[in-house]
């Protein structure tokens, strides 16, 4: 059904969380989701969780993406995601980024809905961002 | 056989025959405009420094790493800092959490610039330090450091990066707003111009550029513009140009198209003496030779079938050495999956030995030199960056330094270097562009092969216990007093802060102290995000 004429477009927050400003791989993701039919909120460098909860409150956002380059993933990742759920927001949250394959199941564990690594590709990226959406409900 | 008793016939070879310095005609290596390198004779009487970047955890994690690199015949250091110390930040600040010594080493106080340099003479080794926003603060410790050692700030050798214009741009680590960013720059390049002979106080750099998502042109373009920029804004200080524009340094990408690399090497040196000759009126040769530190190309690394990774960085070095590199880093193979651990970091080292002392291309200046395509593309690389040039001069009003202001204020280089990255992504996913190992010749990845570096949650317990100790060691009271006197010399932007930065680490002051006390005066920066 992707692509259906029924349904709004997915709507998608973007933002780099931390200090890290390699923002290369978050920009070509936004064109990606963008080319792929998506609505991207695209909020860029040095965002908290709270300016992104306030960007998914604000722009009623189906799904959460941030990227980071820096290993943060097993911190930041499952802090966003509890932030939301503090927040009362049921919004999946999608991470890109280089995530080493034994951390995988962790990411899982902490309630991350999917994992983008180097190479994957447009395909790839909007497939993920809507399976998250989609599983949301 | 006379020629093999010669002394010309230490040159041969691998068969034994004689070879000269240099083939061809034209203006020859050593010689303006410089095109065919910096030096007459270039790898045959000096070999590239190898320089390897290396940086994890706490101080005397990457203290370590750099002694078996030395022991392992690296010819210089250079130090990879944390995000935290990158942006400025102590390693119990918020903003900290989770990144502490995790991309590079965390340096807080002068007593972490301490363990990192331990037993390390700093009068005899020239040290790269890659750190740009609180770029000042680090020299500093750096220098507190040494001198507290015994070692006068005069003999002190290296490089800092320094080169905030490209954070802008590219790279994404500024502190504050661009004017009073450059002020820092050129109050650096003031205070090593009188007391820091042997120091470089900029590497303006086009390797973030590139890896960014810029093309070669925009890489070679952007970088020079912001190298004439720096010029302009240090001669509006008062410097002369030739006081301090011998120890202006570049630092480029060396990427896998390699006719194309090398092209762009010889063309940033070309460029570079015509501008400061013709531009800037420098009359110092040793002005007007660009030269530069070559790293490959990181992007390029692949997390698919890594170990091809080092065929690449081979291929992506020999570019730089063909192209007349003054120092080289070779990436380790494992980068794209974390980072380089000890044994990859070694087979990066060998490479650029295998380069030096198996494969010849040392033994003859510019050995592509007159091949009609290696000569058509260096003109090419000059014609496509004058037109950059002359955008920027038309938005600066015949100013580069504020062209390039207008650049990044209006979001222009952002923009380019977006559009360039995505064009190269698109070609990737469509097939166009062939990645071996990621979209063609995917068979064979073994992730399960994989050994890498992990650094753990308690390098970060570490490093803010030892932060607390340091804070309270210290003279709260000269903390304070040196810290005040950094904000009233931020505000006299006729100033140089150097004075005043070092008064302040040698009080032990912290880099985020400091960097909020300078923060007081020139605000902070946000981009305004831009896909």
């Amino acid at each position: 059904m992707s692509g259906s004429t029924d349904r709004p477009p997915v709507r998608v927050v973007l933002a780099k969380l931390g200090l890290d400003g390699h923002d290369r791989g978050l920009k070509v993701v936004a064109r990606m989701l963008r080319d792929g039919g998506m609505e991207v909120v695209y909020l860029g460098l040095r965002q908290t969780t709270d300016t992104i909860i306030d960007a998914v409150e604000q722009e009623d956002a189906d799904v959460v993406g941030i990227s980071m380059l820096n290993a943060g993933h097993l911190t930041l990742g499952p802090r966003m995601v509890e932030a939301l759920a503090d927040a009362g927001l049921d919004v999946p949250v999608v991470i890109g980024g280089i995530v080493p394959d034994e951390d995988l199941p962790a990411m899982a564990n902490a309630g991350v809905a999917g994992v983008l690594g180097p190479g994957a590709t447009a395909e790839e990226v909007v497939a993920c961002v809507r399976a998250a959406a989609d599983a949301r409900g | 056989m006379d020629s093999l008793s010669s002394p010309a016939s230490r040159f041969r070879t691998l068969s034994g025959i004689p070879v000269d310095a240099v083939y061809g005609d034209g203006p020859a290596p050593g010689e303006f405009p410089y095109t065919r390198g910096v030096h007459a004779e270039m790898y045959r009487t000096r070999p590239w420094t190898m320089r390897m970047f290396a940086g994890f955890g706490t101080a005397t994690d990457t203290n370590a790493r750099f002694g078996e690199l030395l022991a392992a015949g690296g010819t210089g250091l250079s130090t990879a800092f944390d995000m935290p110390t990158l942006m400025g930040r102590d390693s119990d600040h918020d903003w900290a959490l989770g990144e502490v010594g995790r991309a590079g080493v965390a340096v807080d106080t002068v007593e972490d610039m301490a363990d990192l340099f331990a037993g390390i003479d700093l009068g005899a080794v020239s040290t790269s330090m890659t750190i740009n926003g609180p770029a000042p603060i680090l020299l500093a410790m750096y220098v507190v450091v040494a001198e507290e050692g015994g070692v006068d700030r005069e003999r002190l050798a290296g490089t800092l990066q320094n080169d905030i214009l490209k954070e802008y741009q590219a790279q994404k680590e500024y502190l504050f707003p661009p004017r009073p960013s450059v002020r820092l720059v050129t109050d650096v390049i003031g205070f090593t111009t009188a007391e820091m002979p042997r120091w470089n106080p900029v590497s303006i750099s086009g390797y973030h550029i590139r890896e960014a998502g810029s093309t070669a042109v925009q890489e070679l373009a952007f970088t020079l513009a912001n190298g004439f920029a720096y010029v302009e804004a240090a001669v509006a200080a008062g410097l002369h140009v030739d006081d301090f524009a011998p120890r202006l340094s570049f630092f480029f990408n060396s990427h896998s198209d390699l006719f194309e690399e090398v092209g762009k090497f010889r063309a940033a040196r070309r460029i570079w003496a015509r501008w400061m000759r013709d531009r800037y009126g420098a009359t110092d040769e040793r002005s007007l030779k660009l030269r530069f530190h070559t790293q490959t190309a990181g992007v390029s690394l692949t997390a698919q079938q890594p170990e091809v990774n080092i065929a690449r960085v081979a291929l992506q070095a020999l570019a730089g050495v063909l192209g007349g590199t003054q120092s080289l880093h070779t990436d380790s193979f494992d980068e794209a999956l974390a980072l380089p651990s000890e044994d990859a970091a070694r087979i990066a080292l060998r490479t650029q030995q295998v380069i030096a002392h198996e494969t010849g291309v040392t033994n003859v200046v510019d050995p592509l030199g007159g091949s009609a395509y290696v000569e058509w593309m260096t003109d090419e690389m000059e014609r496509q960056a004058t037109e950059v040039f002359d955008h920027l001069e038309q938005l600066g009003d015949g100013s580069l330094l504020e062209g390039v202001y207008a650049g990044i204020d209006d979001g222009w280089f952002v923009g380019e270097i977006a559009d360039a990255s995505y064009r190269h992504e698109r070609e990737v996913n469509a097939g166009e562009r062939i990645v071996v190992g990621v979209n063609e010749f995917t068979e064979g990845d073994d992730p399960s092969a994989r050994r890498l570096l992990r650094i753990g949650q308690e390098t970060e317990e570490l490093q803010r216990k030892r932060l607390a100790t340091v804070r309270q060691g210290r003279d709260a009271a000269a903390v304070a007093s040196t810290l005040a006197r950094v904000a009233v010399d931020a505000a006299e932007s006729t100033t140089n802060l150097m004075p005043a930065l070092l008064e302040a680490v040698r009080a032990r002051a912290t880099v985020g102290e400091v960097v909020d006390a300078l923060e007081g005066v020139f605000g902070t920066y946000v981009e305004r995000a831009v896909v």
